[in-house]
């Protein structure tokens, strides 16, 4: 055994949670040594490419797959004829009263119901090769009518997506507090208007991939997936397949970011494992980027009819909201229709106090690709809406934005609060965000750069936007409103090997926020091992009994805590085994950066050693000792309701009067996430939301036309933001007191989607205002600000 | 079906005599042919940039070259920067910076990087941000990459290089 100094050295010892840590997964990411699906080649492997419907909605009456059968390298061509005898229909159920499911199959089956949809798919030796077969099946279509429209789609006598439902309203649903109509009706002032956010789609850099890969003598199925929830695939699948659990694992290995557009059940995941079983080999499918804007999961698309009502004091006295949301051809599995609209509504009276609320929300079914979880989920339409009416009251009755929003936030000595909508914020630094960014972003300074660039005429204009959101969310709240599944409890199983390595498996799957980084973060600093010595397994289904996945801000939150548990349990079991190796009182043993040793002694042992001990060494522990320090530990842990995240996010932007050109001059975010676990990440995780939210608000649009076409299915269409688009931006973190979940974290991924739309609406009405501009709708393309400057102006000149 | 045609060339300094069909990408055959899957393909039509590598020391887009074009050239892949237990100076500077999230776009990043610093001596931001603008990242918001490029840079111009 070595030797080391010893005594008691916690104080000086190296933090390992709050230090911006280089991330464990970066050489491999860095060198062309990751694994992304597409990644993993299997011999034998077959290819799968789809003739995806051309029609939005259309009746499909005959299928001849013949003439591509016998092309040669194709091995099978297949139909819902075919699929539907090999799977069951999966229906997204929910607890939720005036709901109803739809059906999500392999392949349309009867029916097409948006451009995009999978109809066919052929089974080759090659992608090219099954690609060369599509143009020879022969799909005879009888076309429907398109319902692109959501308020039409909403008609009674419009036609029906599903003939045995009672319309195309899947969702609908009315709740509130107070008296708003009537407050409304009496207030001293309203403000209000239609707000419009048009359809997004995730577009992670990596699009979909599955490979499924049966092995005949075990009988058991491997989904390899770019997806973020590997354990909802898995469950749902063993029914789907009709297989045990043993028997079917989904392993997410690298994924290229999600952003929610890979956290749903997707068509095409069912469909390569159930060839797969039928053929006896691996079957792949890789979407390239026109399948993945065509077929992905996409979002937001909601009217909000919505009104403010405020005294002359500035203070918020009701509010009135009619959401509309356009959920597309079906309802996903497991978030549902309701997912996205019903946050909306939920999340709508945002930060603030506001007595009287009502909310009423429908989701309708029109042809257009599903709606799924997007990064922010509905609450970057409720800040956008509410914000902006914040910033049109303000105006009215003459008050800075800022002093506004300060006399309305729930305060300090108010939580926790429970807004009209039925959720309940814990304390979090609302007032604290908001006075951070004024004094950082040098809010008065802006204001005099406005003054002076307004003297010049040029537009210029400076928004702010705040908001809160619930993160971690744990068992007694649904991370989707009515969907009965458990998302709210995480497990982790840590185990110290034969060797002295530390394993720890958790039940999340990271594609890009660096959990493996974080998770072990956690894990060595609670247990007392070095960083390099702890191994995260993750994003395998194989690793825990149950588990969900990476979504809604809830990993580190969750995981984390089922971590810091579980290395807790741990580290007292290696604890008292090296009590009776080194003999030595429990209180006298310290483990730190994997070492072992005797207070006031020269007495150490490295995990190695200790475990050798225990696994091998028999004798050198009684028994019943043995017994109870097996080397590892597995806790479960539940936040219970999680924890409230807010931010304040300040853009200062200037339109181009010629060109319509918007500049994004200052954006400055001041956010609580409760403690940092590595500083470096959690910046960049608020830059790509600020990012992604950036592109909401000026540039990324699903476009259909009206024959349901989507005619923005590349990225030459659907615009992403480059570095030339995106600002400079500084992230400030407030060093508030610690939320009650374990470890004191607050789940932080998706804000910056949430706050930078609505600071941008504020920010280019505020440019406009002399034009007596205000922007309700997102995104605010040039094209779309030219015909509202003009509209404005018309409307002046007359 | 189309006949092969027989392709000679080097990736990453090792040479390589392979017969292909005419058709096939560049980006699929690094990937598919060679097993060199550092190389990623984002979109297929020319716009990500995920699948940049060096084609004679110019950054081209993979996806929209074919094999045969590459005949008797020198490509270098991001397998060909540094390794796992050695990055090399600019992979480090994305490391420390942490300019990387999930990692898809981040050899072509990265290969497009190298283009621009064999090729000027000094950037400012806003030309490292035009100079990085056909590569597209969906994670990082693109502050940590341009840190990073901008660190590369300085210590380049510190060596004298
Ligand atoms: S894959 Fe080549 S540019 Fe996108
Ligand atoms: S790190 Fe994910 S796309 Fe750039």
């Amino acid at each position: 055994m070595s030797e080391a100094g010893a005594g008691n050295i916690d104080l000086t010892r190296p933090k390992i949670i709050g230090t911006s840590v280089k991330r464990v997964e970066d050489p491999r990411l860095l060198t062309g040594h990751g694994r992304f699906t597409d990644d993993v080649k299997l011999r034998g492997t077959l290819h799968v490419a789809f003739v995806r419907s051309d029609h939005a909605h259309a009746r499909i009456d005959a299928i001849d797959t013949s003439a591509a059968a016998e092309m040669p390298g194709v091995v099978g061509v297949y139909s819902a004829a075919e699929l539907d005898q090999m799977t069951s229909p999966v229906f997204a159920t929910s607890k939720m009263k005036d709901y109803h499911a739809t059906p999500v199959r392999a392949l349309a089956s009867g029916k097409a119901r948006f451009a995009g949809e999978p109809v066919v798919a052929v089974v080759a030796e090659s992608r090219y090769l099954a690609e060369d077969a599509l143009a020879l099946v022969d799909i005879d279509y009888a076309p429907l009518e398109a319902l692109v429209d959501p308020e039409l789609a909403c008609d009674e006598n419009a036609v029906k997506l599903y003939d045995d439902l009672p319309g195309n309203v899947l969702v609908s649903r009315s709740f509130g507090m107070g008296e708003a109509e009537a407050v409304l009706a009496a207030a001293p002032q309203t403000v209000s208007g239609r707000f419009r956010f048009h359809r997004k789609s995730p577009t992670a850099l990596e699009p979909r991939a599955y490979l499924a890969d049966y092995d005949q003598g075990s009988r058991a199925l491997t989904l390899y997936a770019s997806t973020q929830v590997p354990g909802i695939i898995r469950d749902c699948l063993v029914d789907v397949l009709d297989m045990p659990g043993s028997k079917l694992r989904v392993i997410a290995g690298d994924v290229g970011g999600g952003f929610g557009g890979k956290a749903s059940l997707n068509p095409e995941e069912i469909l390569v494992c159930a060839l797969a079983r039928h053929l006896g080999r691996p079957v792949k499918w890789t979407a390239d980027r026109m399948e993945d804007l065509l077929s992905t999961s996409q979002s937001f698309d909601e009217i909000v009819d919505a009104e403010l009502a405020v005294g002359e004091d500035g203070r918020f006295l009701a509010l009135k909201a009619d959401i509309l949301g356009d959920v597309g051809a079906f309802s996903i599995y497991p978030w549902t229709a309701a997912l996205e609209p019903m946050q909306v509504a939920g999340f709508l009276p945002g930060p603030y106090k506001i007595e009287n609320f009502q909310a009423n929300v429908r989701a309708v079914a029109t042809n257009k690709a599903p709606m799924g979880p997007y990064r922010g989920v509905g609450r970057p339409i409720s800040a956008f809406v509410l914000e902006r009416l914040i910033d049109m009251a303000a105006k009215k009755i003459g008050m800075d934005p800022a002093e506004i929003r300060r006399r309305n936030f729930v305060r300090e000595d108010e939580f926790p609060h429970k807004i009209g909508s039925g959720i309940v914020w814990d304390r979090s630094g609302f007032l604290d965000c908001l006075e951070q960014v004024i004094e950082r972003a040098d809010y008065d300074g802006l204001r005099r750069h406005r003054e002076s660039a307004r003297a010049e005429g040029r537009w210029f204009g400076i928004g702010l936007a705040s908001y809160a959101e619930l993160t971690g969310i744990g068992s007694r709240l649904s991370a989707a409103p009515g969907m009965p599944i458990n998302t709210g409890t995480e497990s982790a199983t840590i185990q110290v090997d034969s060797s002295g390595a530390v394993t720890a498996h958790f039940g999340i799957a990271s594609h890009g926020q660096g959990l493996e980084t974080t998770l072990a973060q956690i894990v060595a600093e609670e247990m007392g091992v070095r960083l390099e010595d702890v191994e995260v397994v993750q994003g395998d289904t194989a690793a825990v009994a149950h588990s969900t996945g990476t979504y809604a801000s809830r990993s580190a939150v969750i995981a984390g805590g089922a971590g810091t548990l579980t290395a807790r349990t741990l580290r007292s079991k290696v604890i008292e085994a090296a009590s009776h190796l080194l003999e030595a009182d429990v209180k006298d043993i310290d483990f730190a950066e994997s070492l072992i040793s005797v207070r006031g002694t020269n007495k150490t042992m490295s995990l190695r050693e200790l475990a050798r001990a225990v696994y091998s060494q028999m004798g050198s522990l009684p028994a019943e000792v043995r017994a109870k320090v097996d080397l590892q530990a597995s806790e479960f842990y539940d936040p219970h309701f999680g924890t409230t995240t807010c931010a304040t996010h300040l853009a200062a932007v200037e339109v181009d009067p010629e060109t319509y050109k918007v500049t994004i001059h200052t954006f400055v975010v001041s956010e609580d996430c409760g403690r940092v676990i590595n500083p470096l990440i959690v910046d960049g995780q608020v830059h790509g939301g600020v990012a992604q939210g950036i592109g909401a608000a000026l540039f990324e649009e699903v476009v259909y036309d009206e024959t349901g076409q989507n005619i923005s299915a590349s990225l030459v269409d659907y615009v992403v933001p480059s570095a030339a688009e995106v600002p400079p931006m500084t992230v400030h973190h407030l060093d508030a007191l610690a939320p009650s979940t374990l470890g004191g974290y607050r789940g932080m991924g998706e804000g910056g989607t949430i706050g930078a739309p609505a600071a941008i609406a504020n920010a280019l009405s505020d440019a406009l205002g002399h034009l007596d501009v205000e922007i309700s709708e997102l995104p605010m393309t040039p094209e779309r600000l030219f015909r509202v400057v003009e509209a404005a102006q018309a409307q002046k000149g007359e | 079906m189309s006949g092969k045609h027989r392709l000679q060339l080097r990736v990453n300094g090792v040479a390589h005599d392979r017969e292909v069909e005419p058709r096939l990408l560049l980006s699929d055959f690094l990937r598919d042919e060679l097993d060199l899957t550092g190389t990623h393909v984002g979109c297929e039509h020319g716009v990500c940039g995920a699948c940049t590598v060096l084609l004679n020391g110019d950054s081209v887009r993979s996806c929209l070259c074919l094999a045969i074009q590459a005949e008797g050239s020198e490509v270098t892949t991001v397998e060909g920067l540094g390794s796992v237990d050695q990055l090399n100076s600019l992979q480090e500077k994305f490391r420390e910076h942490h300019a990387l999230q999930c990692g898809f776009c981040t050899p072509g990043m990265l290969m497009t990087a190298t283009d621009l610093l064999s090729k000027n001596k000094q950037m400012s931001d806003e030309e490292l941000r035009e100079g990085l603008s056909g590569n597209l990242c969906r994670c990082t918001g693109y502050e940590h990459i341009v840190s990073a490029v901008r660190a590369a840079f300085a210590d380049k111009g510190g060596d004298g290089s």
